[in-house]
């Protein structure tokens, strides 16, 4: 075999394996994002209310979020807890329990930070100009909200993609693991990993920067 | 929990963390060193190296660290490109730091204020001298939160070393796991280490920045 | 007056294809006070800001004591350094203290020895009512004392002409006189300088020459005296004007309407 490796990516189903093992990822990635979305509205919410204890018990979960590698919790659902509570979670399952606690303390600090940015003569304003409540959050602290919030949520999602790729750890069948099979088939192709690998690292590339423009373009937008 | 076994394993978290700490120290150094040469490029308008520092920054932001690693072990070496494991660390730690540290850096010079250079040409500063003693002082203490924030995610980063059979603080845990039994003081034991090697960094930081704060400036950001 | 210091030939300026100079050409001869007034817009700021290469120029020429400083060139802050000026917003340097903005400049740039400059700088701070802020950072000052600590950080580069870009417009009016007297103070000591302001009274109090730009040419030059009492120009009378109000008491023209839905 003299062609080149890159070659054995187009025989078969070698590179719809390596996207169906991307996807894998990717899927997770969206789950997470959803319920961080979800969940991380209620936390944002819970950080700005009035409850000291609540708001200690938010910033602590804040803290181990940022402190602990992601790996690490990864280790410690799905390893600990069947110890622990002996629930025996799938790879894919503690992926998504991890990520979300992770997602929602990051998306609920963001959204935190997006309402308390907006200035407080915006509301005064705008009750001086007659508007009810409603309508002030409606026209008024809404979308300026959004306008900060969106563009740092999706930096969020391209982060929270990019880390789904440490499933792999946790024995998930995903893009790398599809690659090292792939590669073990086509051992005697000697350059066989290095365009696996180059083809996976675009790959994450190409979906993970379209979400990095359009960051970027609101950010400019809406500066 | 088992203390005994604790006690007995706490000198190989200890080389662990080592190793986690060192190759982290590196890789940190190295990015800060990369982040500031590309934001100089950048911002000097360099023909050529601007775009290939701009490509670069892009690639390493929407790639996982990961997928890099795996490339730059496991991949590169079939096209003759060989490194130690211990090198793979750093370069990959150093391709990923060292685009988010230009951009930390990059926000920085931003922050200051087009007029601030304007004010020192006109004291009859030299190019240089401007950036020296206006420009890169200013720029230095706004990144500060944003470089230090950068130092805990690299730090957390390592944790995907194992991959590259180094033994850091996640290959010892994963070691002692899998030799059995005390699977819930192994990932305690994982957890408390990372805990003690960032609580300081985030201390440190903290420090730095209420220093910088007291310190001057002001001038646009409070009021 | 002596010779003169600055000369401005025929210099042409536009932004995005709108000429903001078109075609202005001045003088100021050692120890003159030259203040330039006109509407907002009319390239006054523009104007200074290519006297020392802040903007380059499209056409025309610069002369500082008869040396052409305009055009590209390597060296610009060597001009800058005989250059002086202040800008509408301070801008100290936010992370220096009163003293090292003050000697940033004559040390580095000038590479004057530290403890001369420091002992000019604080006789300079004491003439300004400043000497006890030596020690204080820019951001616990007030603008207007803070606009006194510029005027000094320039003047301690023994610039030959001053150049001074709106500076009491940022200042809230109680401050403004500490500022301009301080102005005034270096006028009279010979300082030569080209000003630009909005404060009509401190203008004729302070000039020996008025430029009115409008539309980036010179309109008309004169005498305060001749500018502020019988100005030539039908826009220079008109601007004037913009800066009385008339009382309500004045005339009653208008009628009232009572029938406004009409």
């Amino acid at each position: 075999m003299q062609d080149l490796g890159i070659g054995i990516l187009f025989k078969g189903v070698n590179f719809q394996r390596l996207l169906g093992g991307l996807w894998v990822t990717l899927r997770l990635a969206l789950i997470t994002i959803g319920l961080s979305c979800l969940f991380g509205l209620l936390f944002g919410m819970l950080m700005l209310s009035g409850k000291r204890i609540v708001k200690a018990f938010c910033r602590l979960w804040l803290e181990i979020v940022r402190f602990m590698p992601q790996l690490v919790l990864l280790y410690l659902v799905y390893f600990g807890f069947a110890r622990l509570f002996g629930w025996d979670l799938d790879g894919e399952t503690s992926a998504v329990i991890v990520f979300t606690f992770w997602g929602t303390a990051e998306m609920g600090d963001l959204i935190r930070g997006a309402l308390t940015s907006i200035p407080r003569h915006q509301t005064e304003s705008a009750a001086a100009l007659g508007l009810n409540k409603a309508r002030i959050y409606l026209h008024i602290l809404i979308p300026q909200t959004l306008r900060r919030l969106l563009p740092q949520a999706i930096n969020l999602s391209t982060r929270i993609i990019k880390t789904t790729a440490l499933v792999k750890m946790i024995n998930v069948t995903e893009v790398l693991k599809v690659g090292q099979q792939i590669i073990g088939q086509f051992y005697r192709q000697p350059d066989a990993a290095f365009w696996v690998y180059f083809v996976i690292f675009l790959l994450y590339f190409l979906v993970c920067w379209p979400f990095s423009l359009l960051a970027r373009h609101l950010e400019k937008r809406w500066a | 929990m088992d203390g005994a076994f604790i006690l007995a394993h706490v000198p190989d978290y200890l080389s662990g963390a080592w190793v986690t700490l060192r190759f982290g120290l590196y890789g940190v150094a190295c990015s800060l060193a990369l982040g500031l040469l590309c934001c100089l490029v950048r911002s000097f308008r360099v023909p050529v190296l601007r775009q290939i520092a701009g490509g670069y920054i892009e690639l390493a932001r929407n790639t996982p660290l990961l997928v890099q690693l795996f490339f730059l072990y496991a991949g590169l070496p079939r096209v003759g490109i060989k490194f130690s494991a211990e090198a793979c660390a750093v370069i990959g730690l150093t391709f990923l730091g060292g685009a988010y540290m230009a951009e930390a850096f990059r926000s920085g010079l931003e922050s200051v204020d087009k007029s601030q250079t304007e004010a020192g040409a006109c004291i009859g500063l030299t190019r240089a001298q401007n950036i020296r003693y206006v420009v890169f002082p200013q720029a230095l203490a706004t990144a500060v939160p944003a470089l230090f924030a950068n130092v805990i995610f690299l730090i957390k980063e390592t944790s995907v070393f194992s991959v590259l059979a180094m033994m850091d603080l996640m290959n010892v845990a994963d070691t002692l796991r899998t030799s059995g039994g005390h699977t819930v003081e192994v990932l305690f034991m994982l957890a408390a280490a990372y805990l003690m090697i960032l609580l300081p960094v985030s201390l440190l930081a903290t420090l730095a920045e209420r220093r910088l704060r007291y310190a001057g400036f002001g001038d646009r950001h409070s009021v | 007056m002596g010779e003169a210091i600055l000369r401005v030939r025929d210099i042409h300026k536009s932004f995005d294809g709108t000429g903001v100079l078109r075609g202005v050409s001045m003088e100021i001869r050692e120890g003159e006070v030259v203040v330039i007034v006109g509407p907002s817009g009319c390239g006054k700021s523009t104007l200074l800001r290519c006297i020392n290469g802040l903007e380059t120029i499209d056409r025309g020429e610069i002369f500082l004591r008869g040396e052409k400083i305009s055009g590209r060139r390597k060296d610009l802050h060597l001009v800058r350094q005989r250059i002086g000026m202040v800008f509408q917003s301070y801008d100290l340097f936010p992370h220096m203290k009163v003293m090292d903005n003050l000697l940033l400049g004559p040390t580095k740039a000038l590479g004057r020895p530290r403890a001369e400059v420091e002992k000019e700088a604080l006789e300079m701070l004491e003439r300004v009512g400043l000497r006890e802020k030596a020690c204080a950072l820019p951001r616990t000052l007030s603008g207007g004392q803070k606009q006194r600590v510029a005027l000094v950080r320039a003047m301690l580069m023994r610039p030959e002409i001053l150049l001074l870009d709106e500076i009491t417009a940022a200042l809230d009016p109680e401050m403004v006189s500490e500022v301009l007297n301080v102005v005034i103070d270096l006028a009279r000591g010979g300082m030569t300088m080209a000003i630009v302001t909005h404060e009509m009274r401190f203008a004729e109090a302070v000039a020996d020459r008025v430029l009115f730009l409008e539309e980036g040419v010179v309109l008309e030059e004169g005498t305060p005296e001749e500018f502020f009492h019988a100005p030539k120009t039908e826009r220079a009378r008109h601007f004037l004007q913009s800066f009385t109000y008339a009382s309500k008491r004045d005339k009653v023209e208008i009628q009232p309407k009572n029938n406004a839905g009409d």
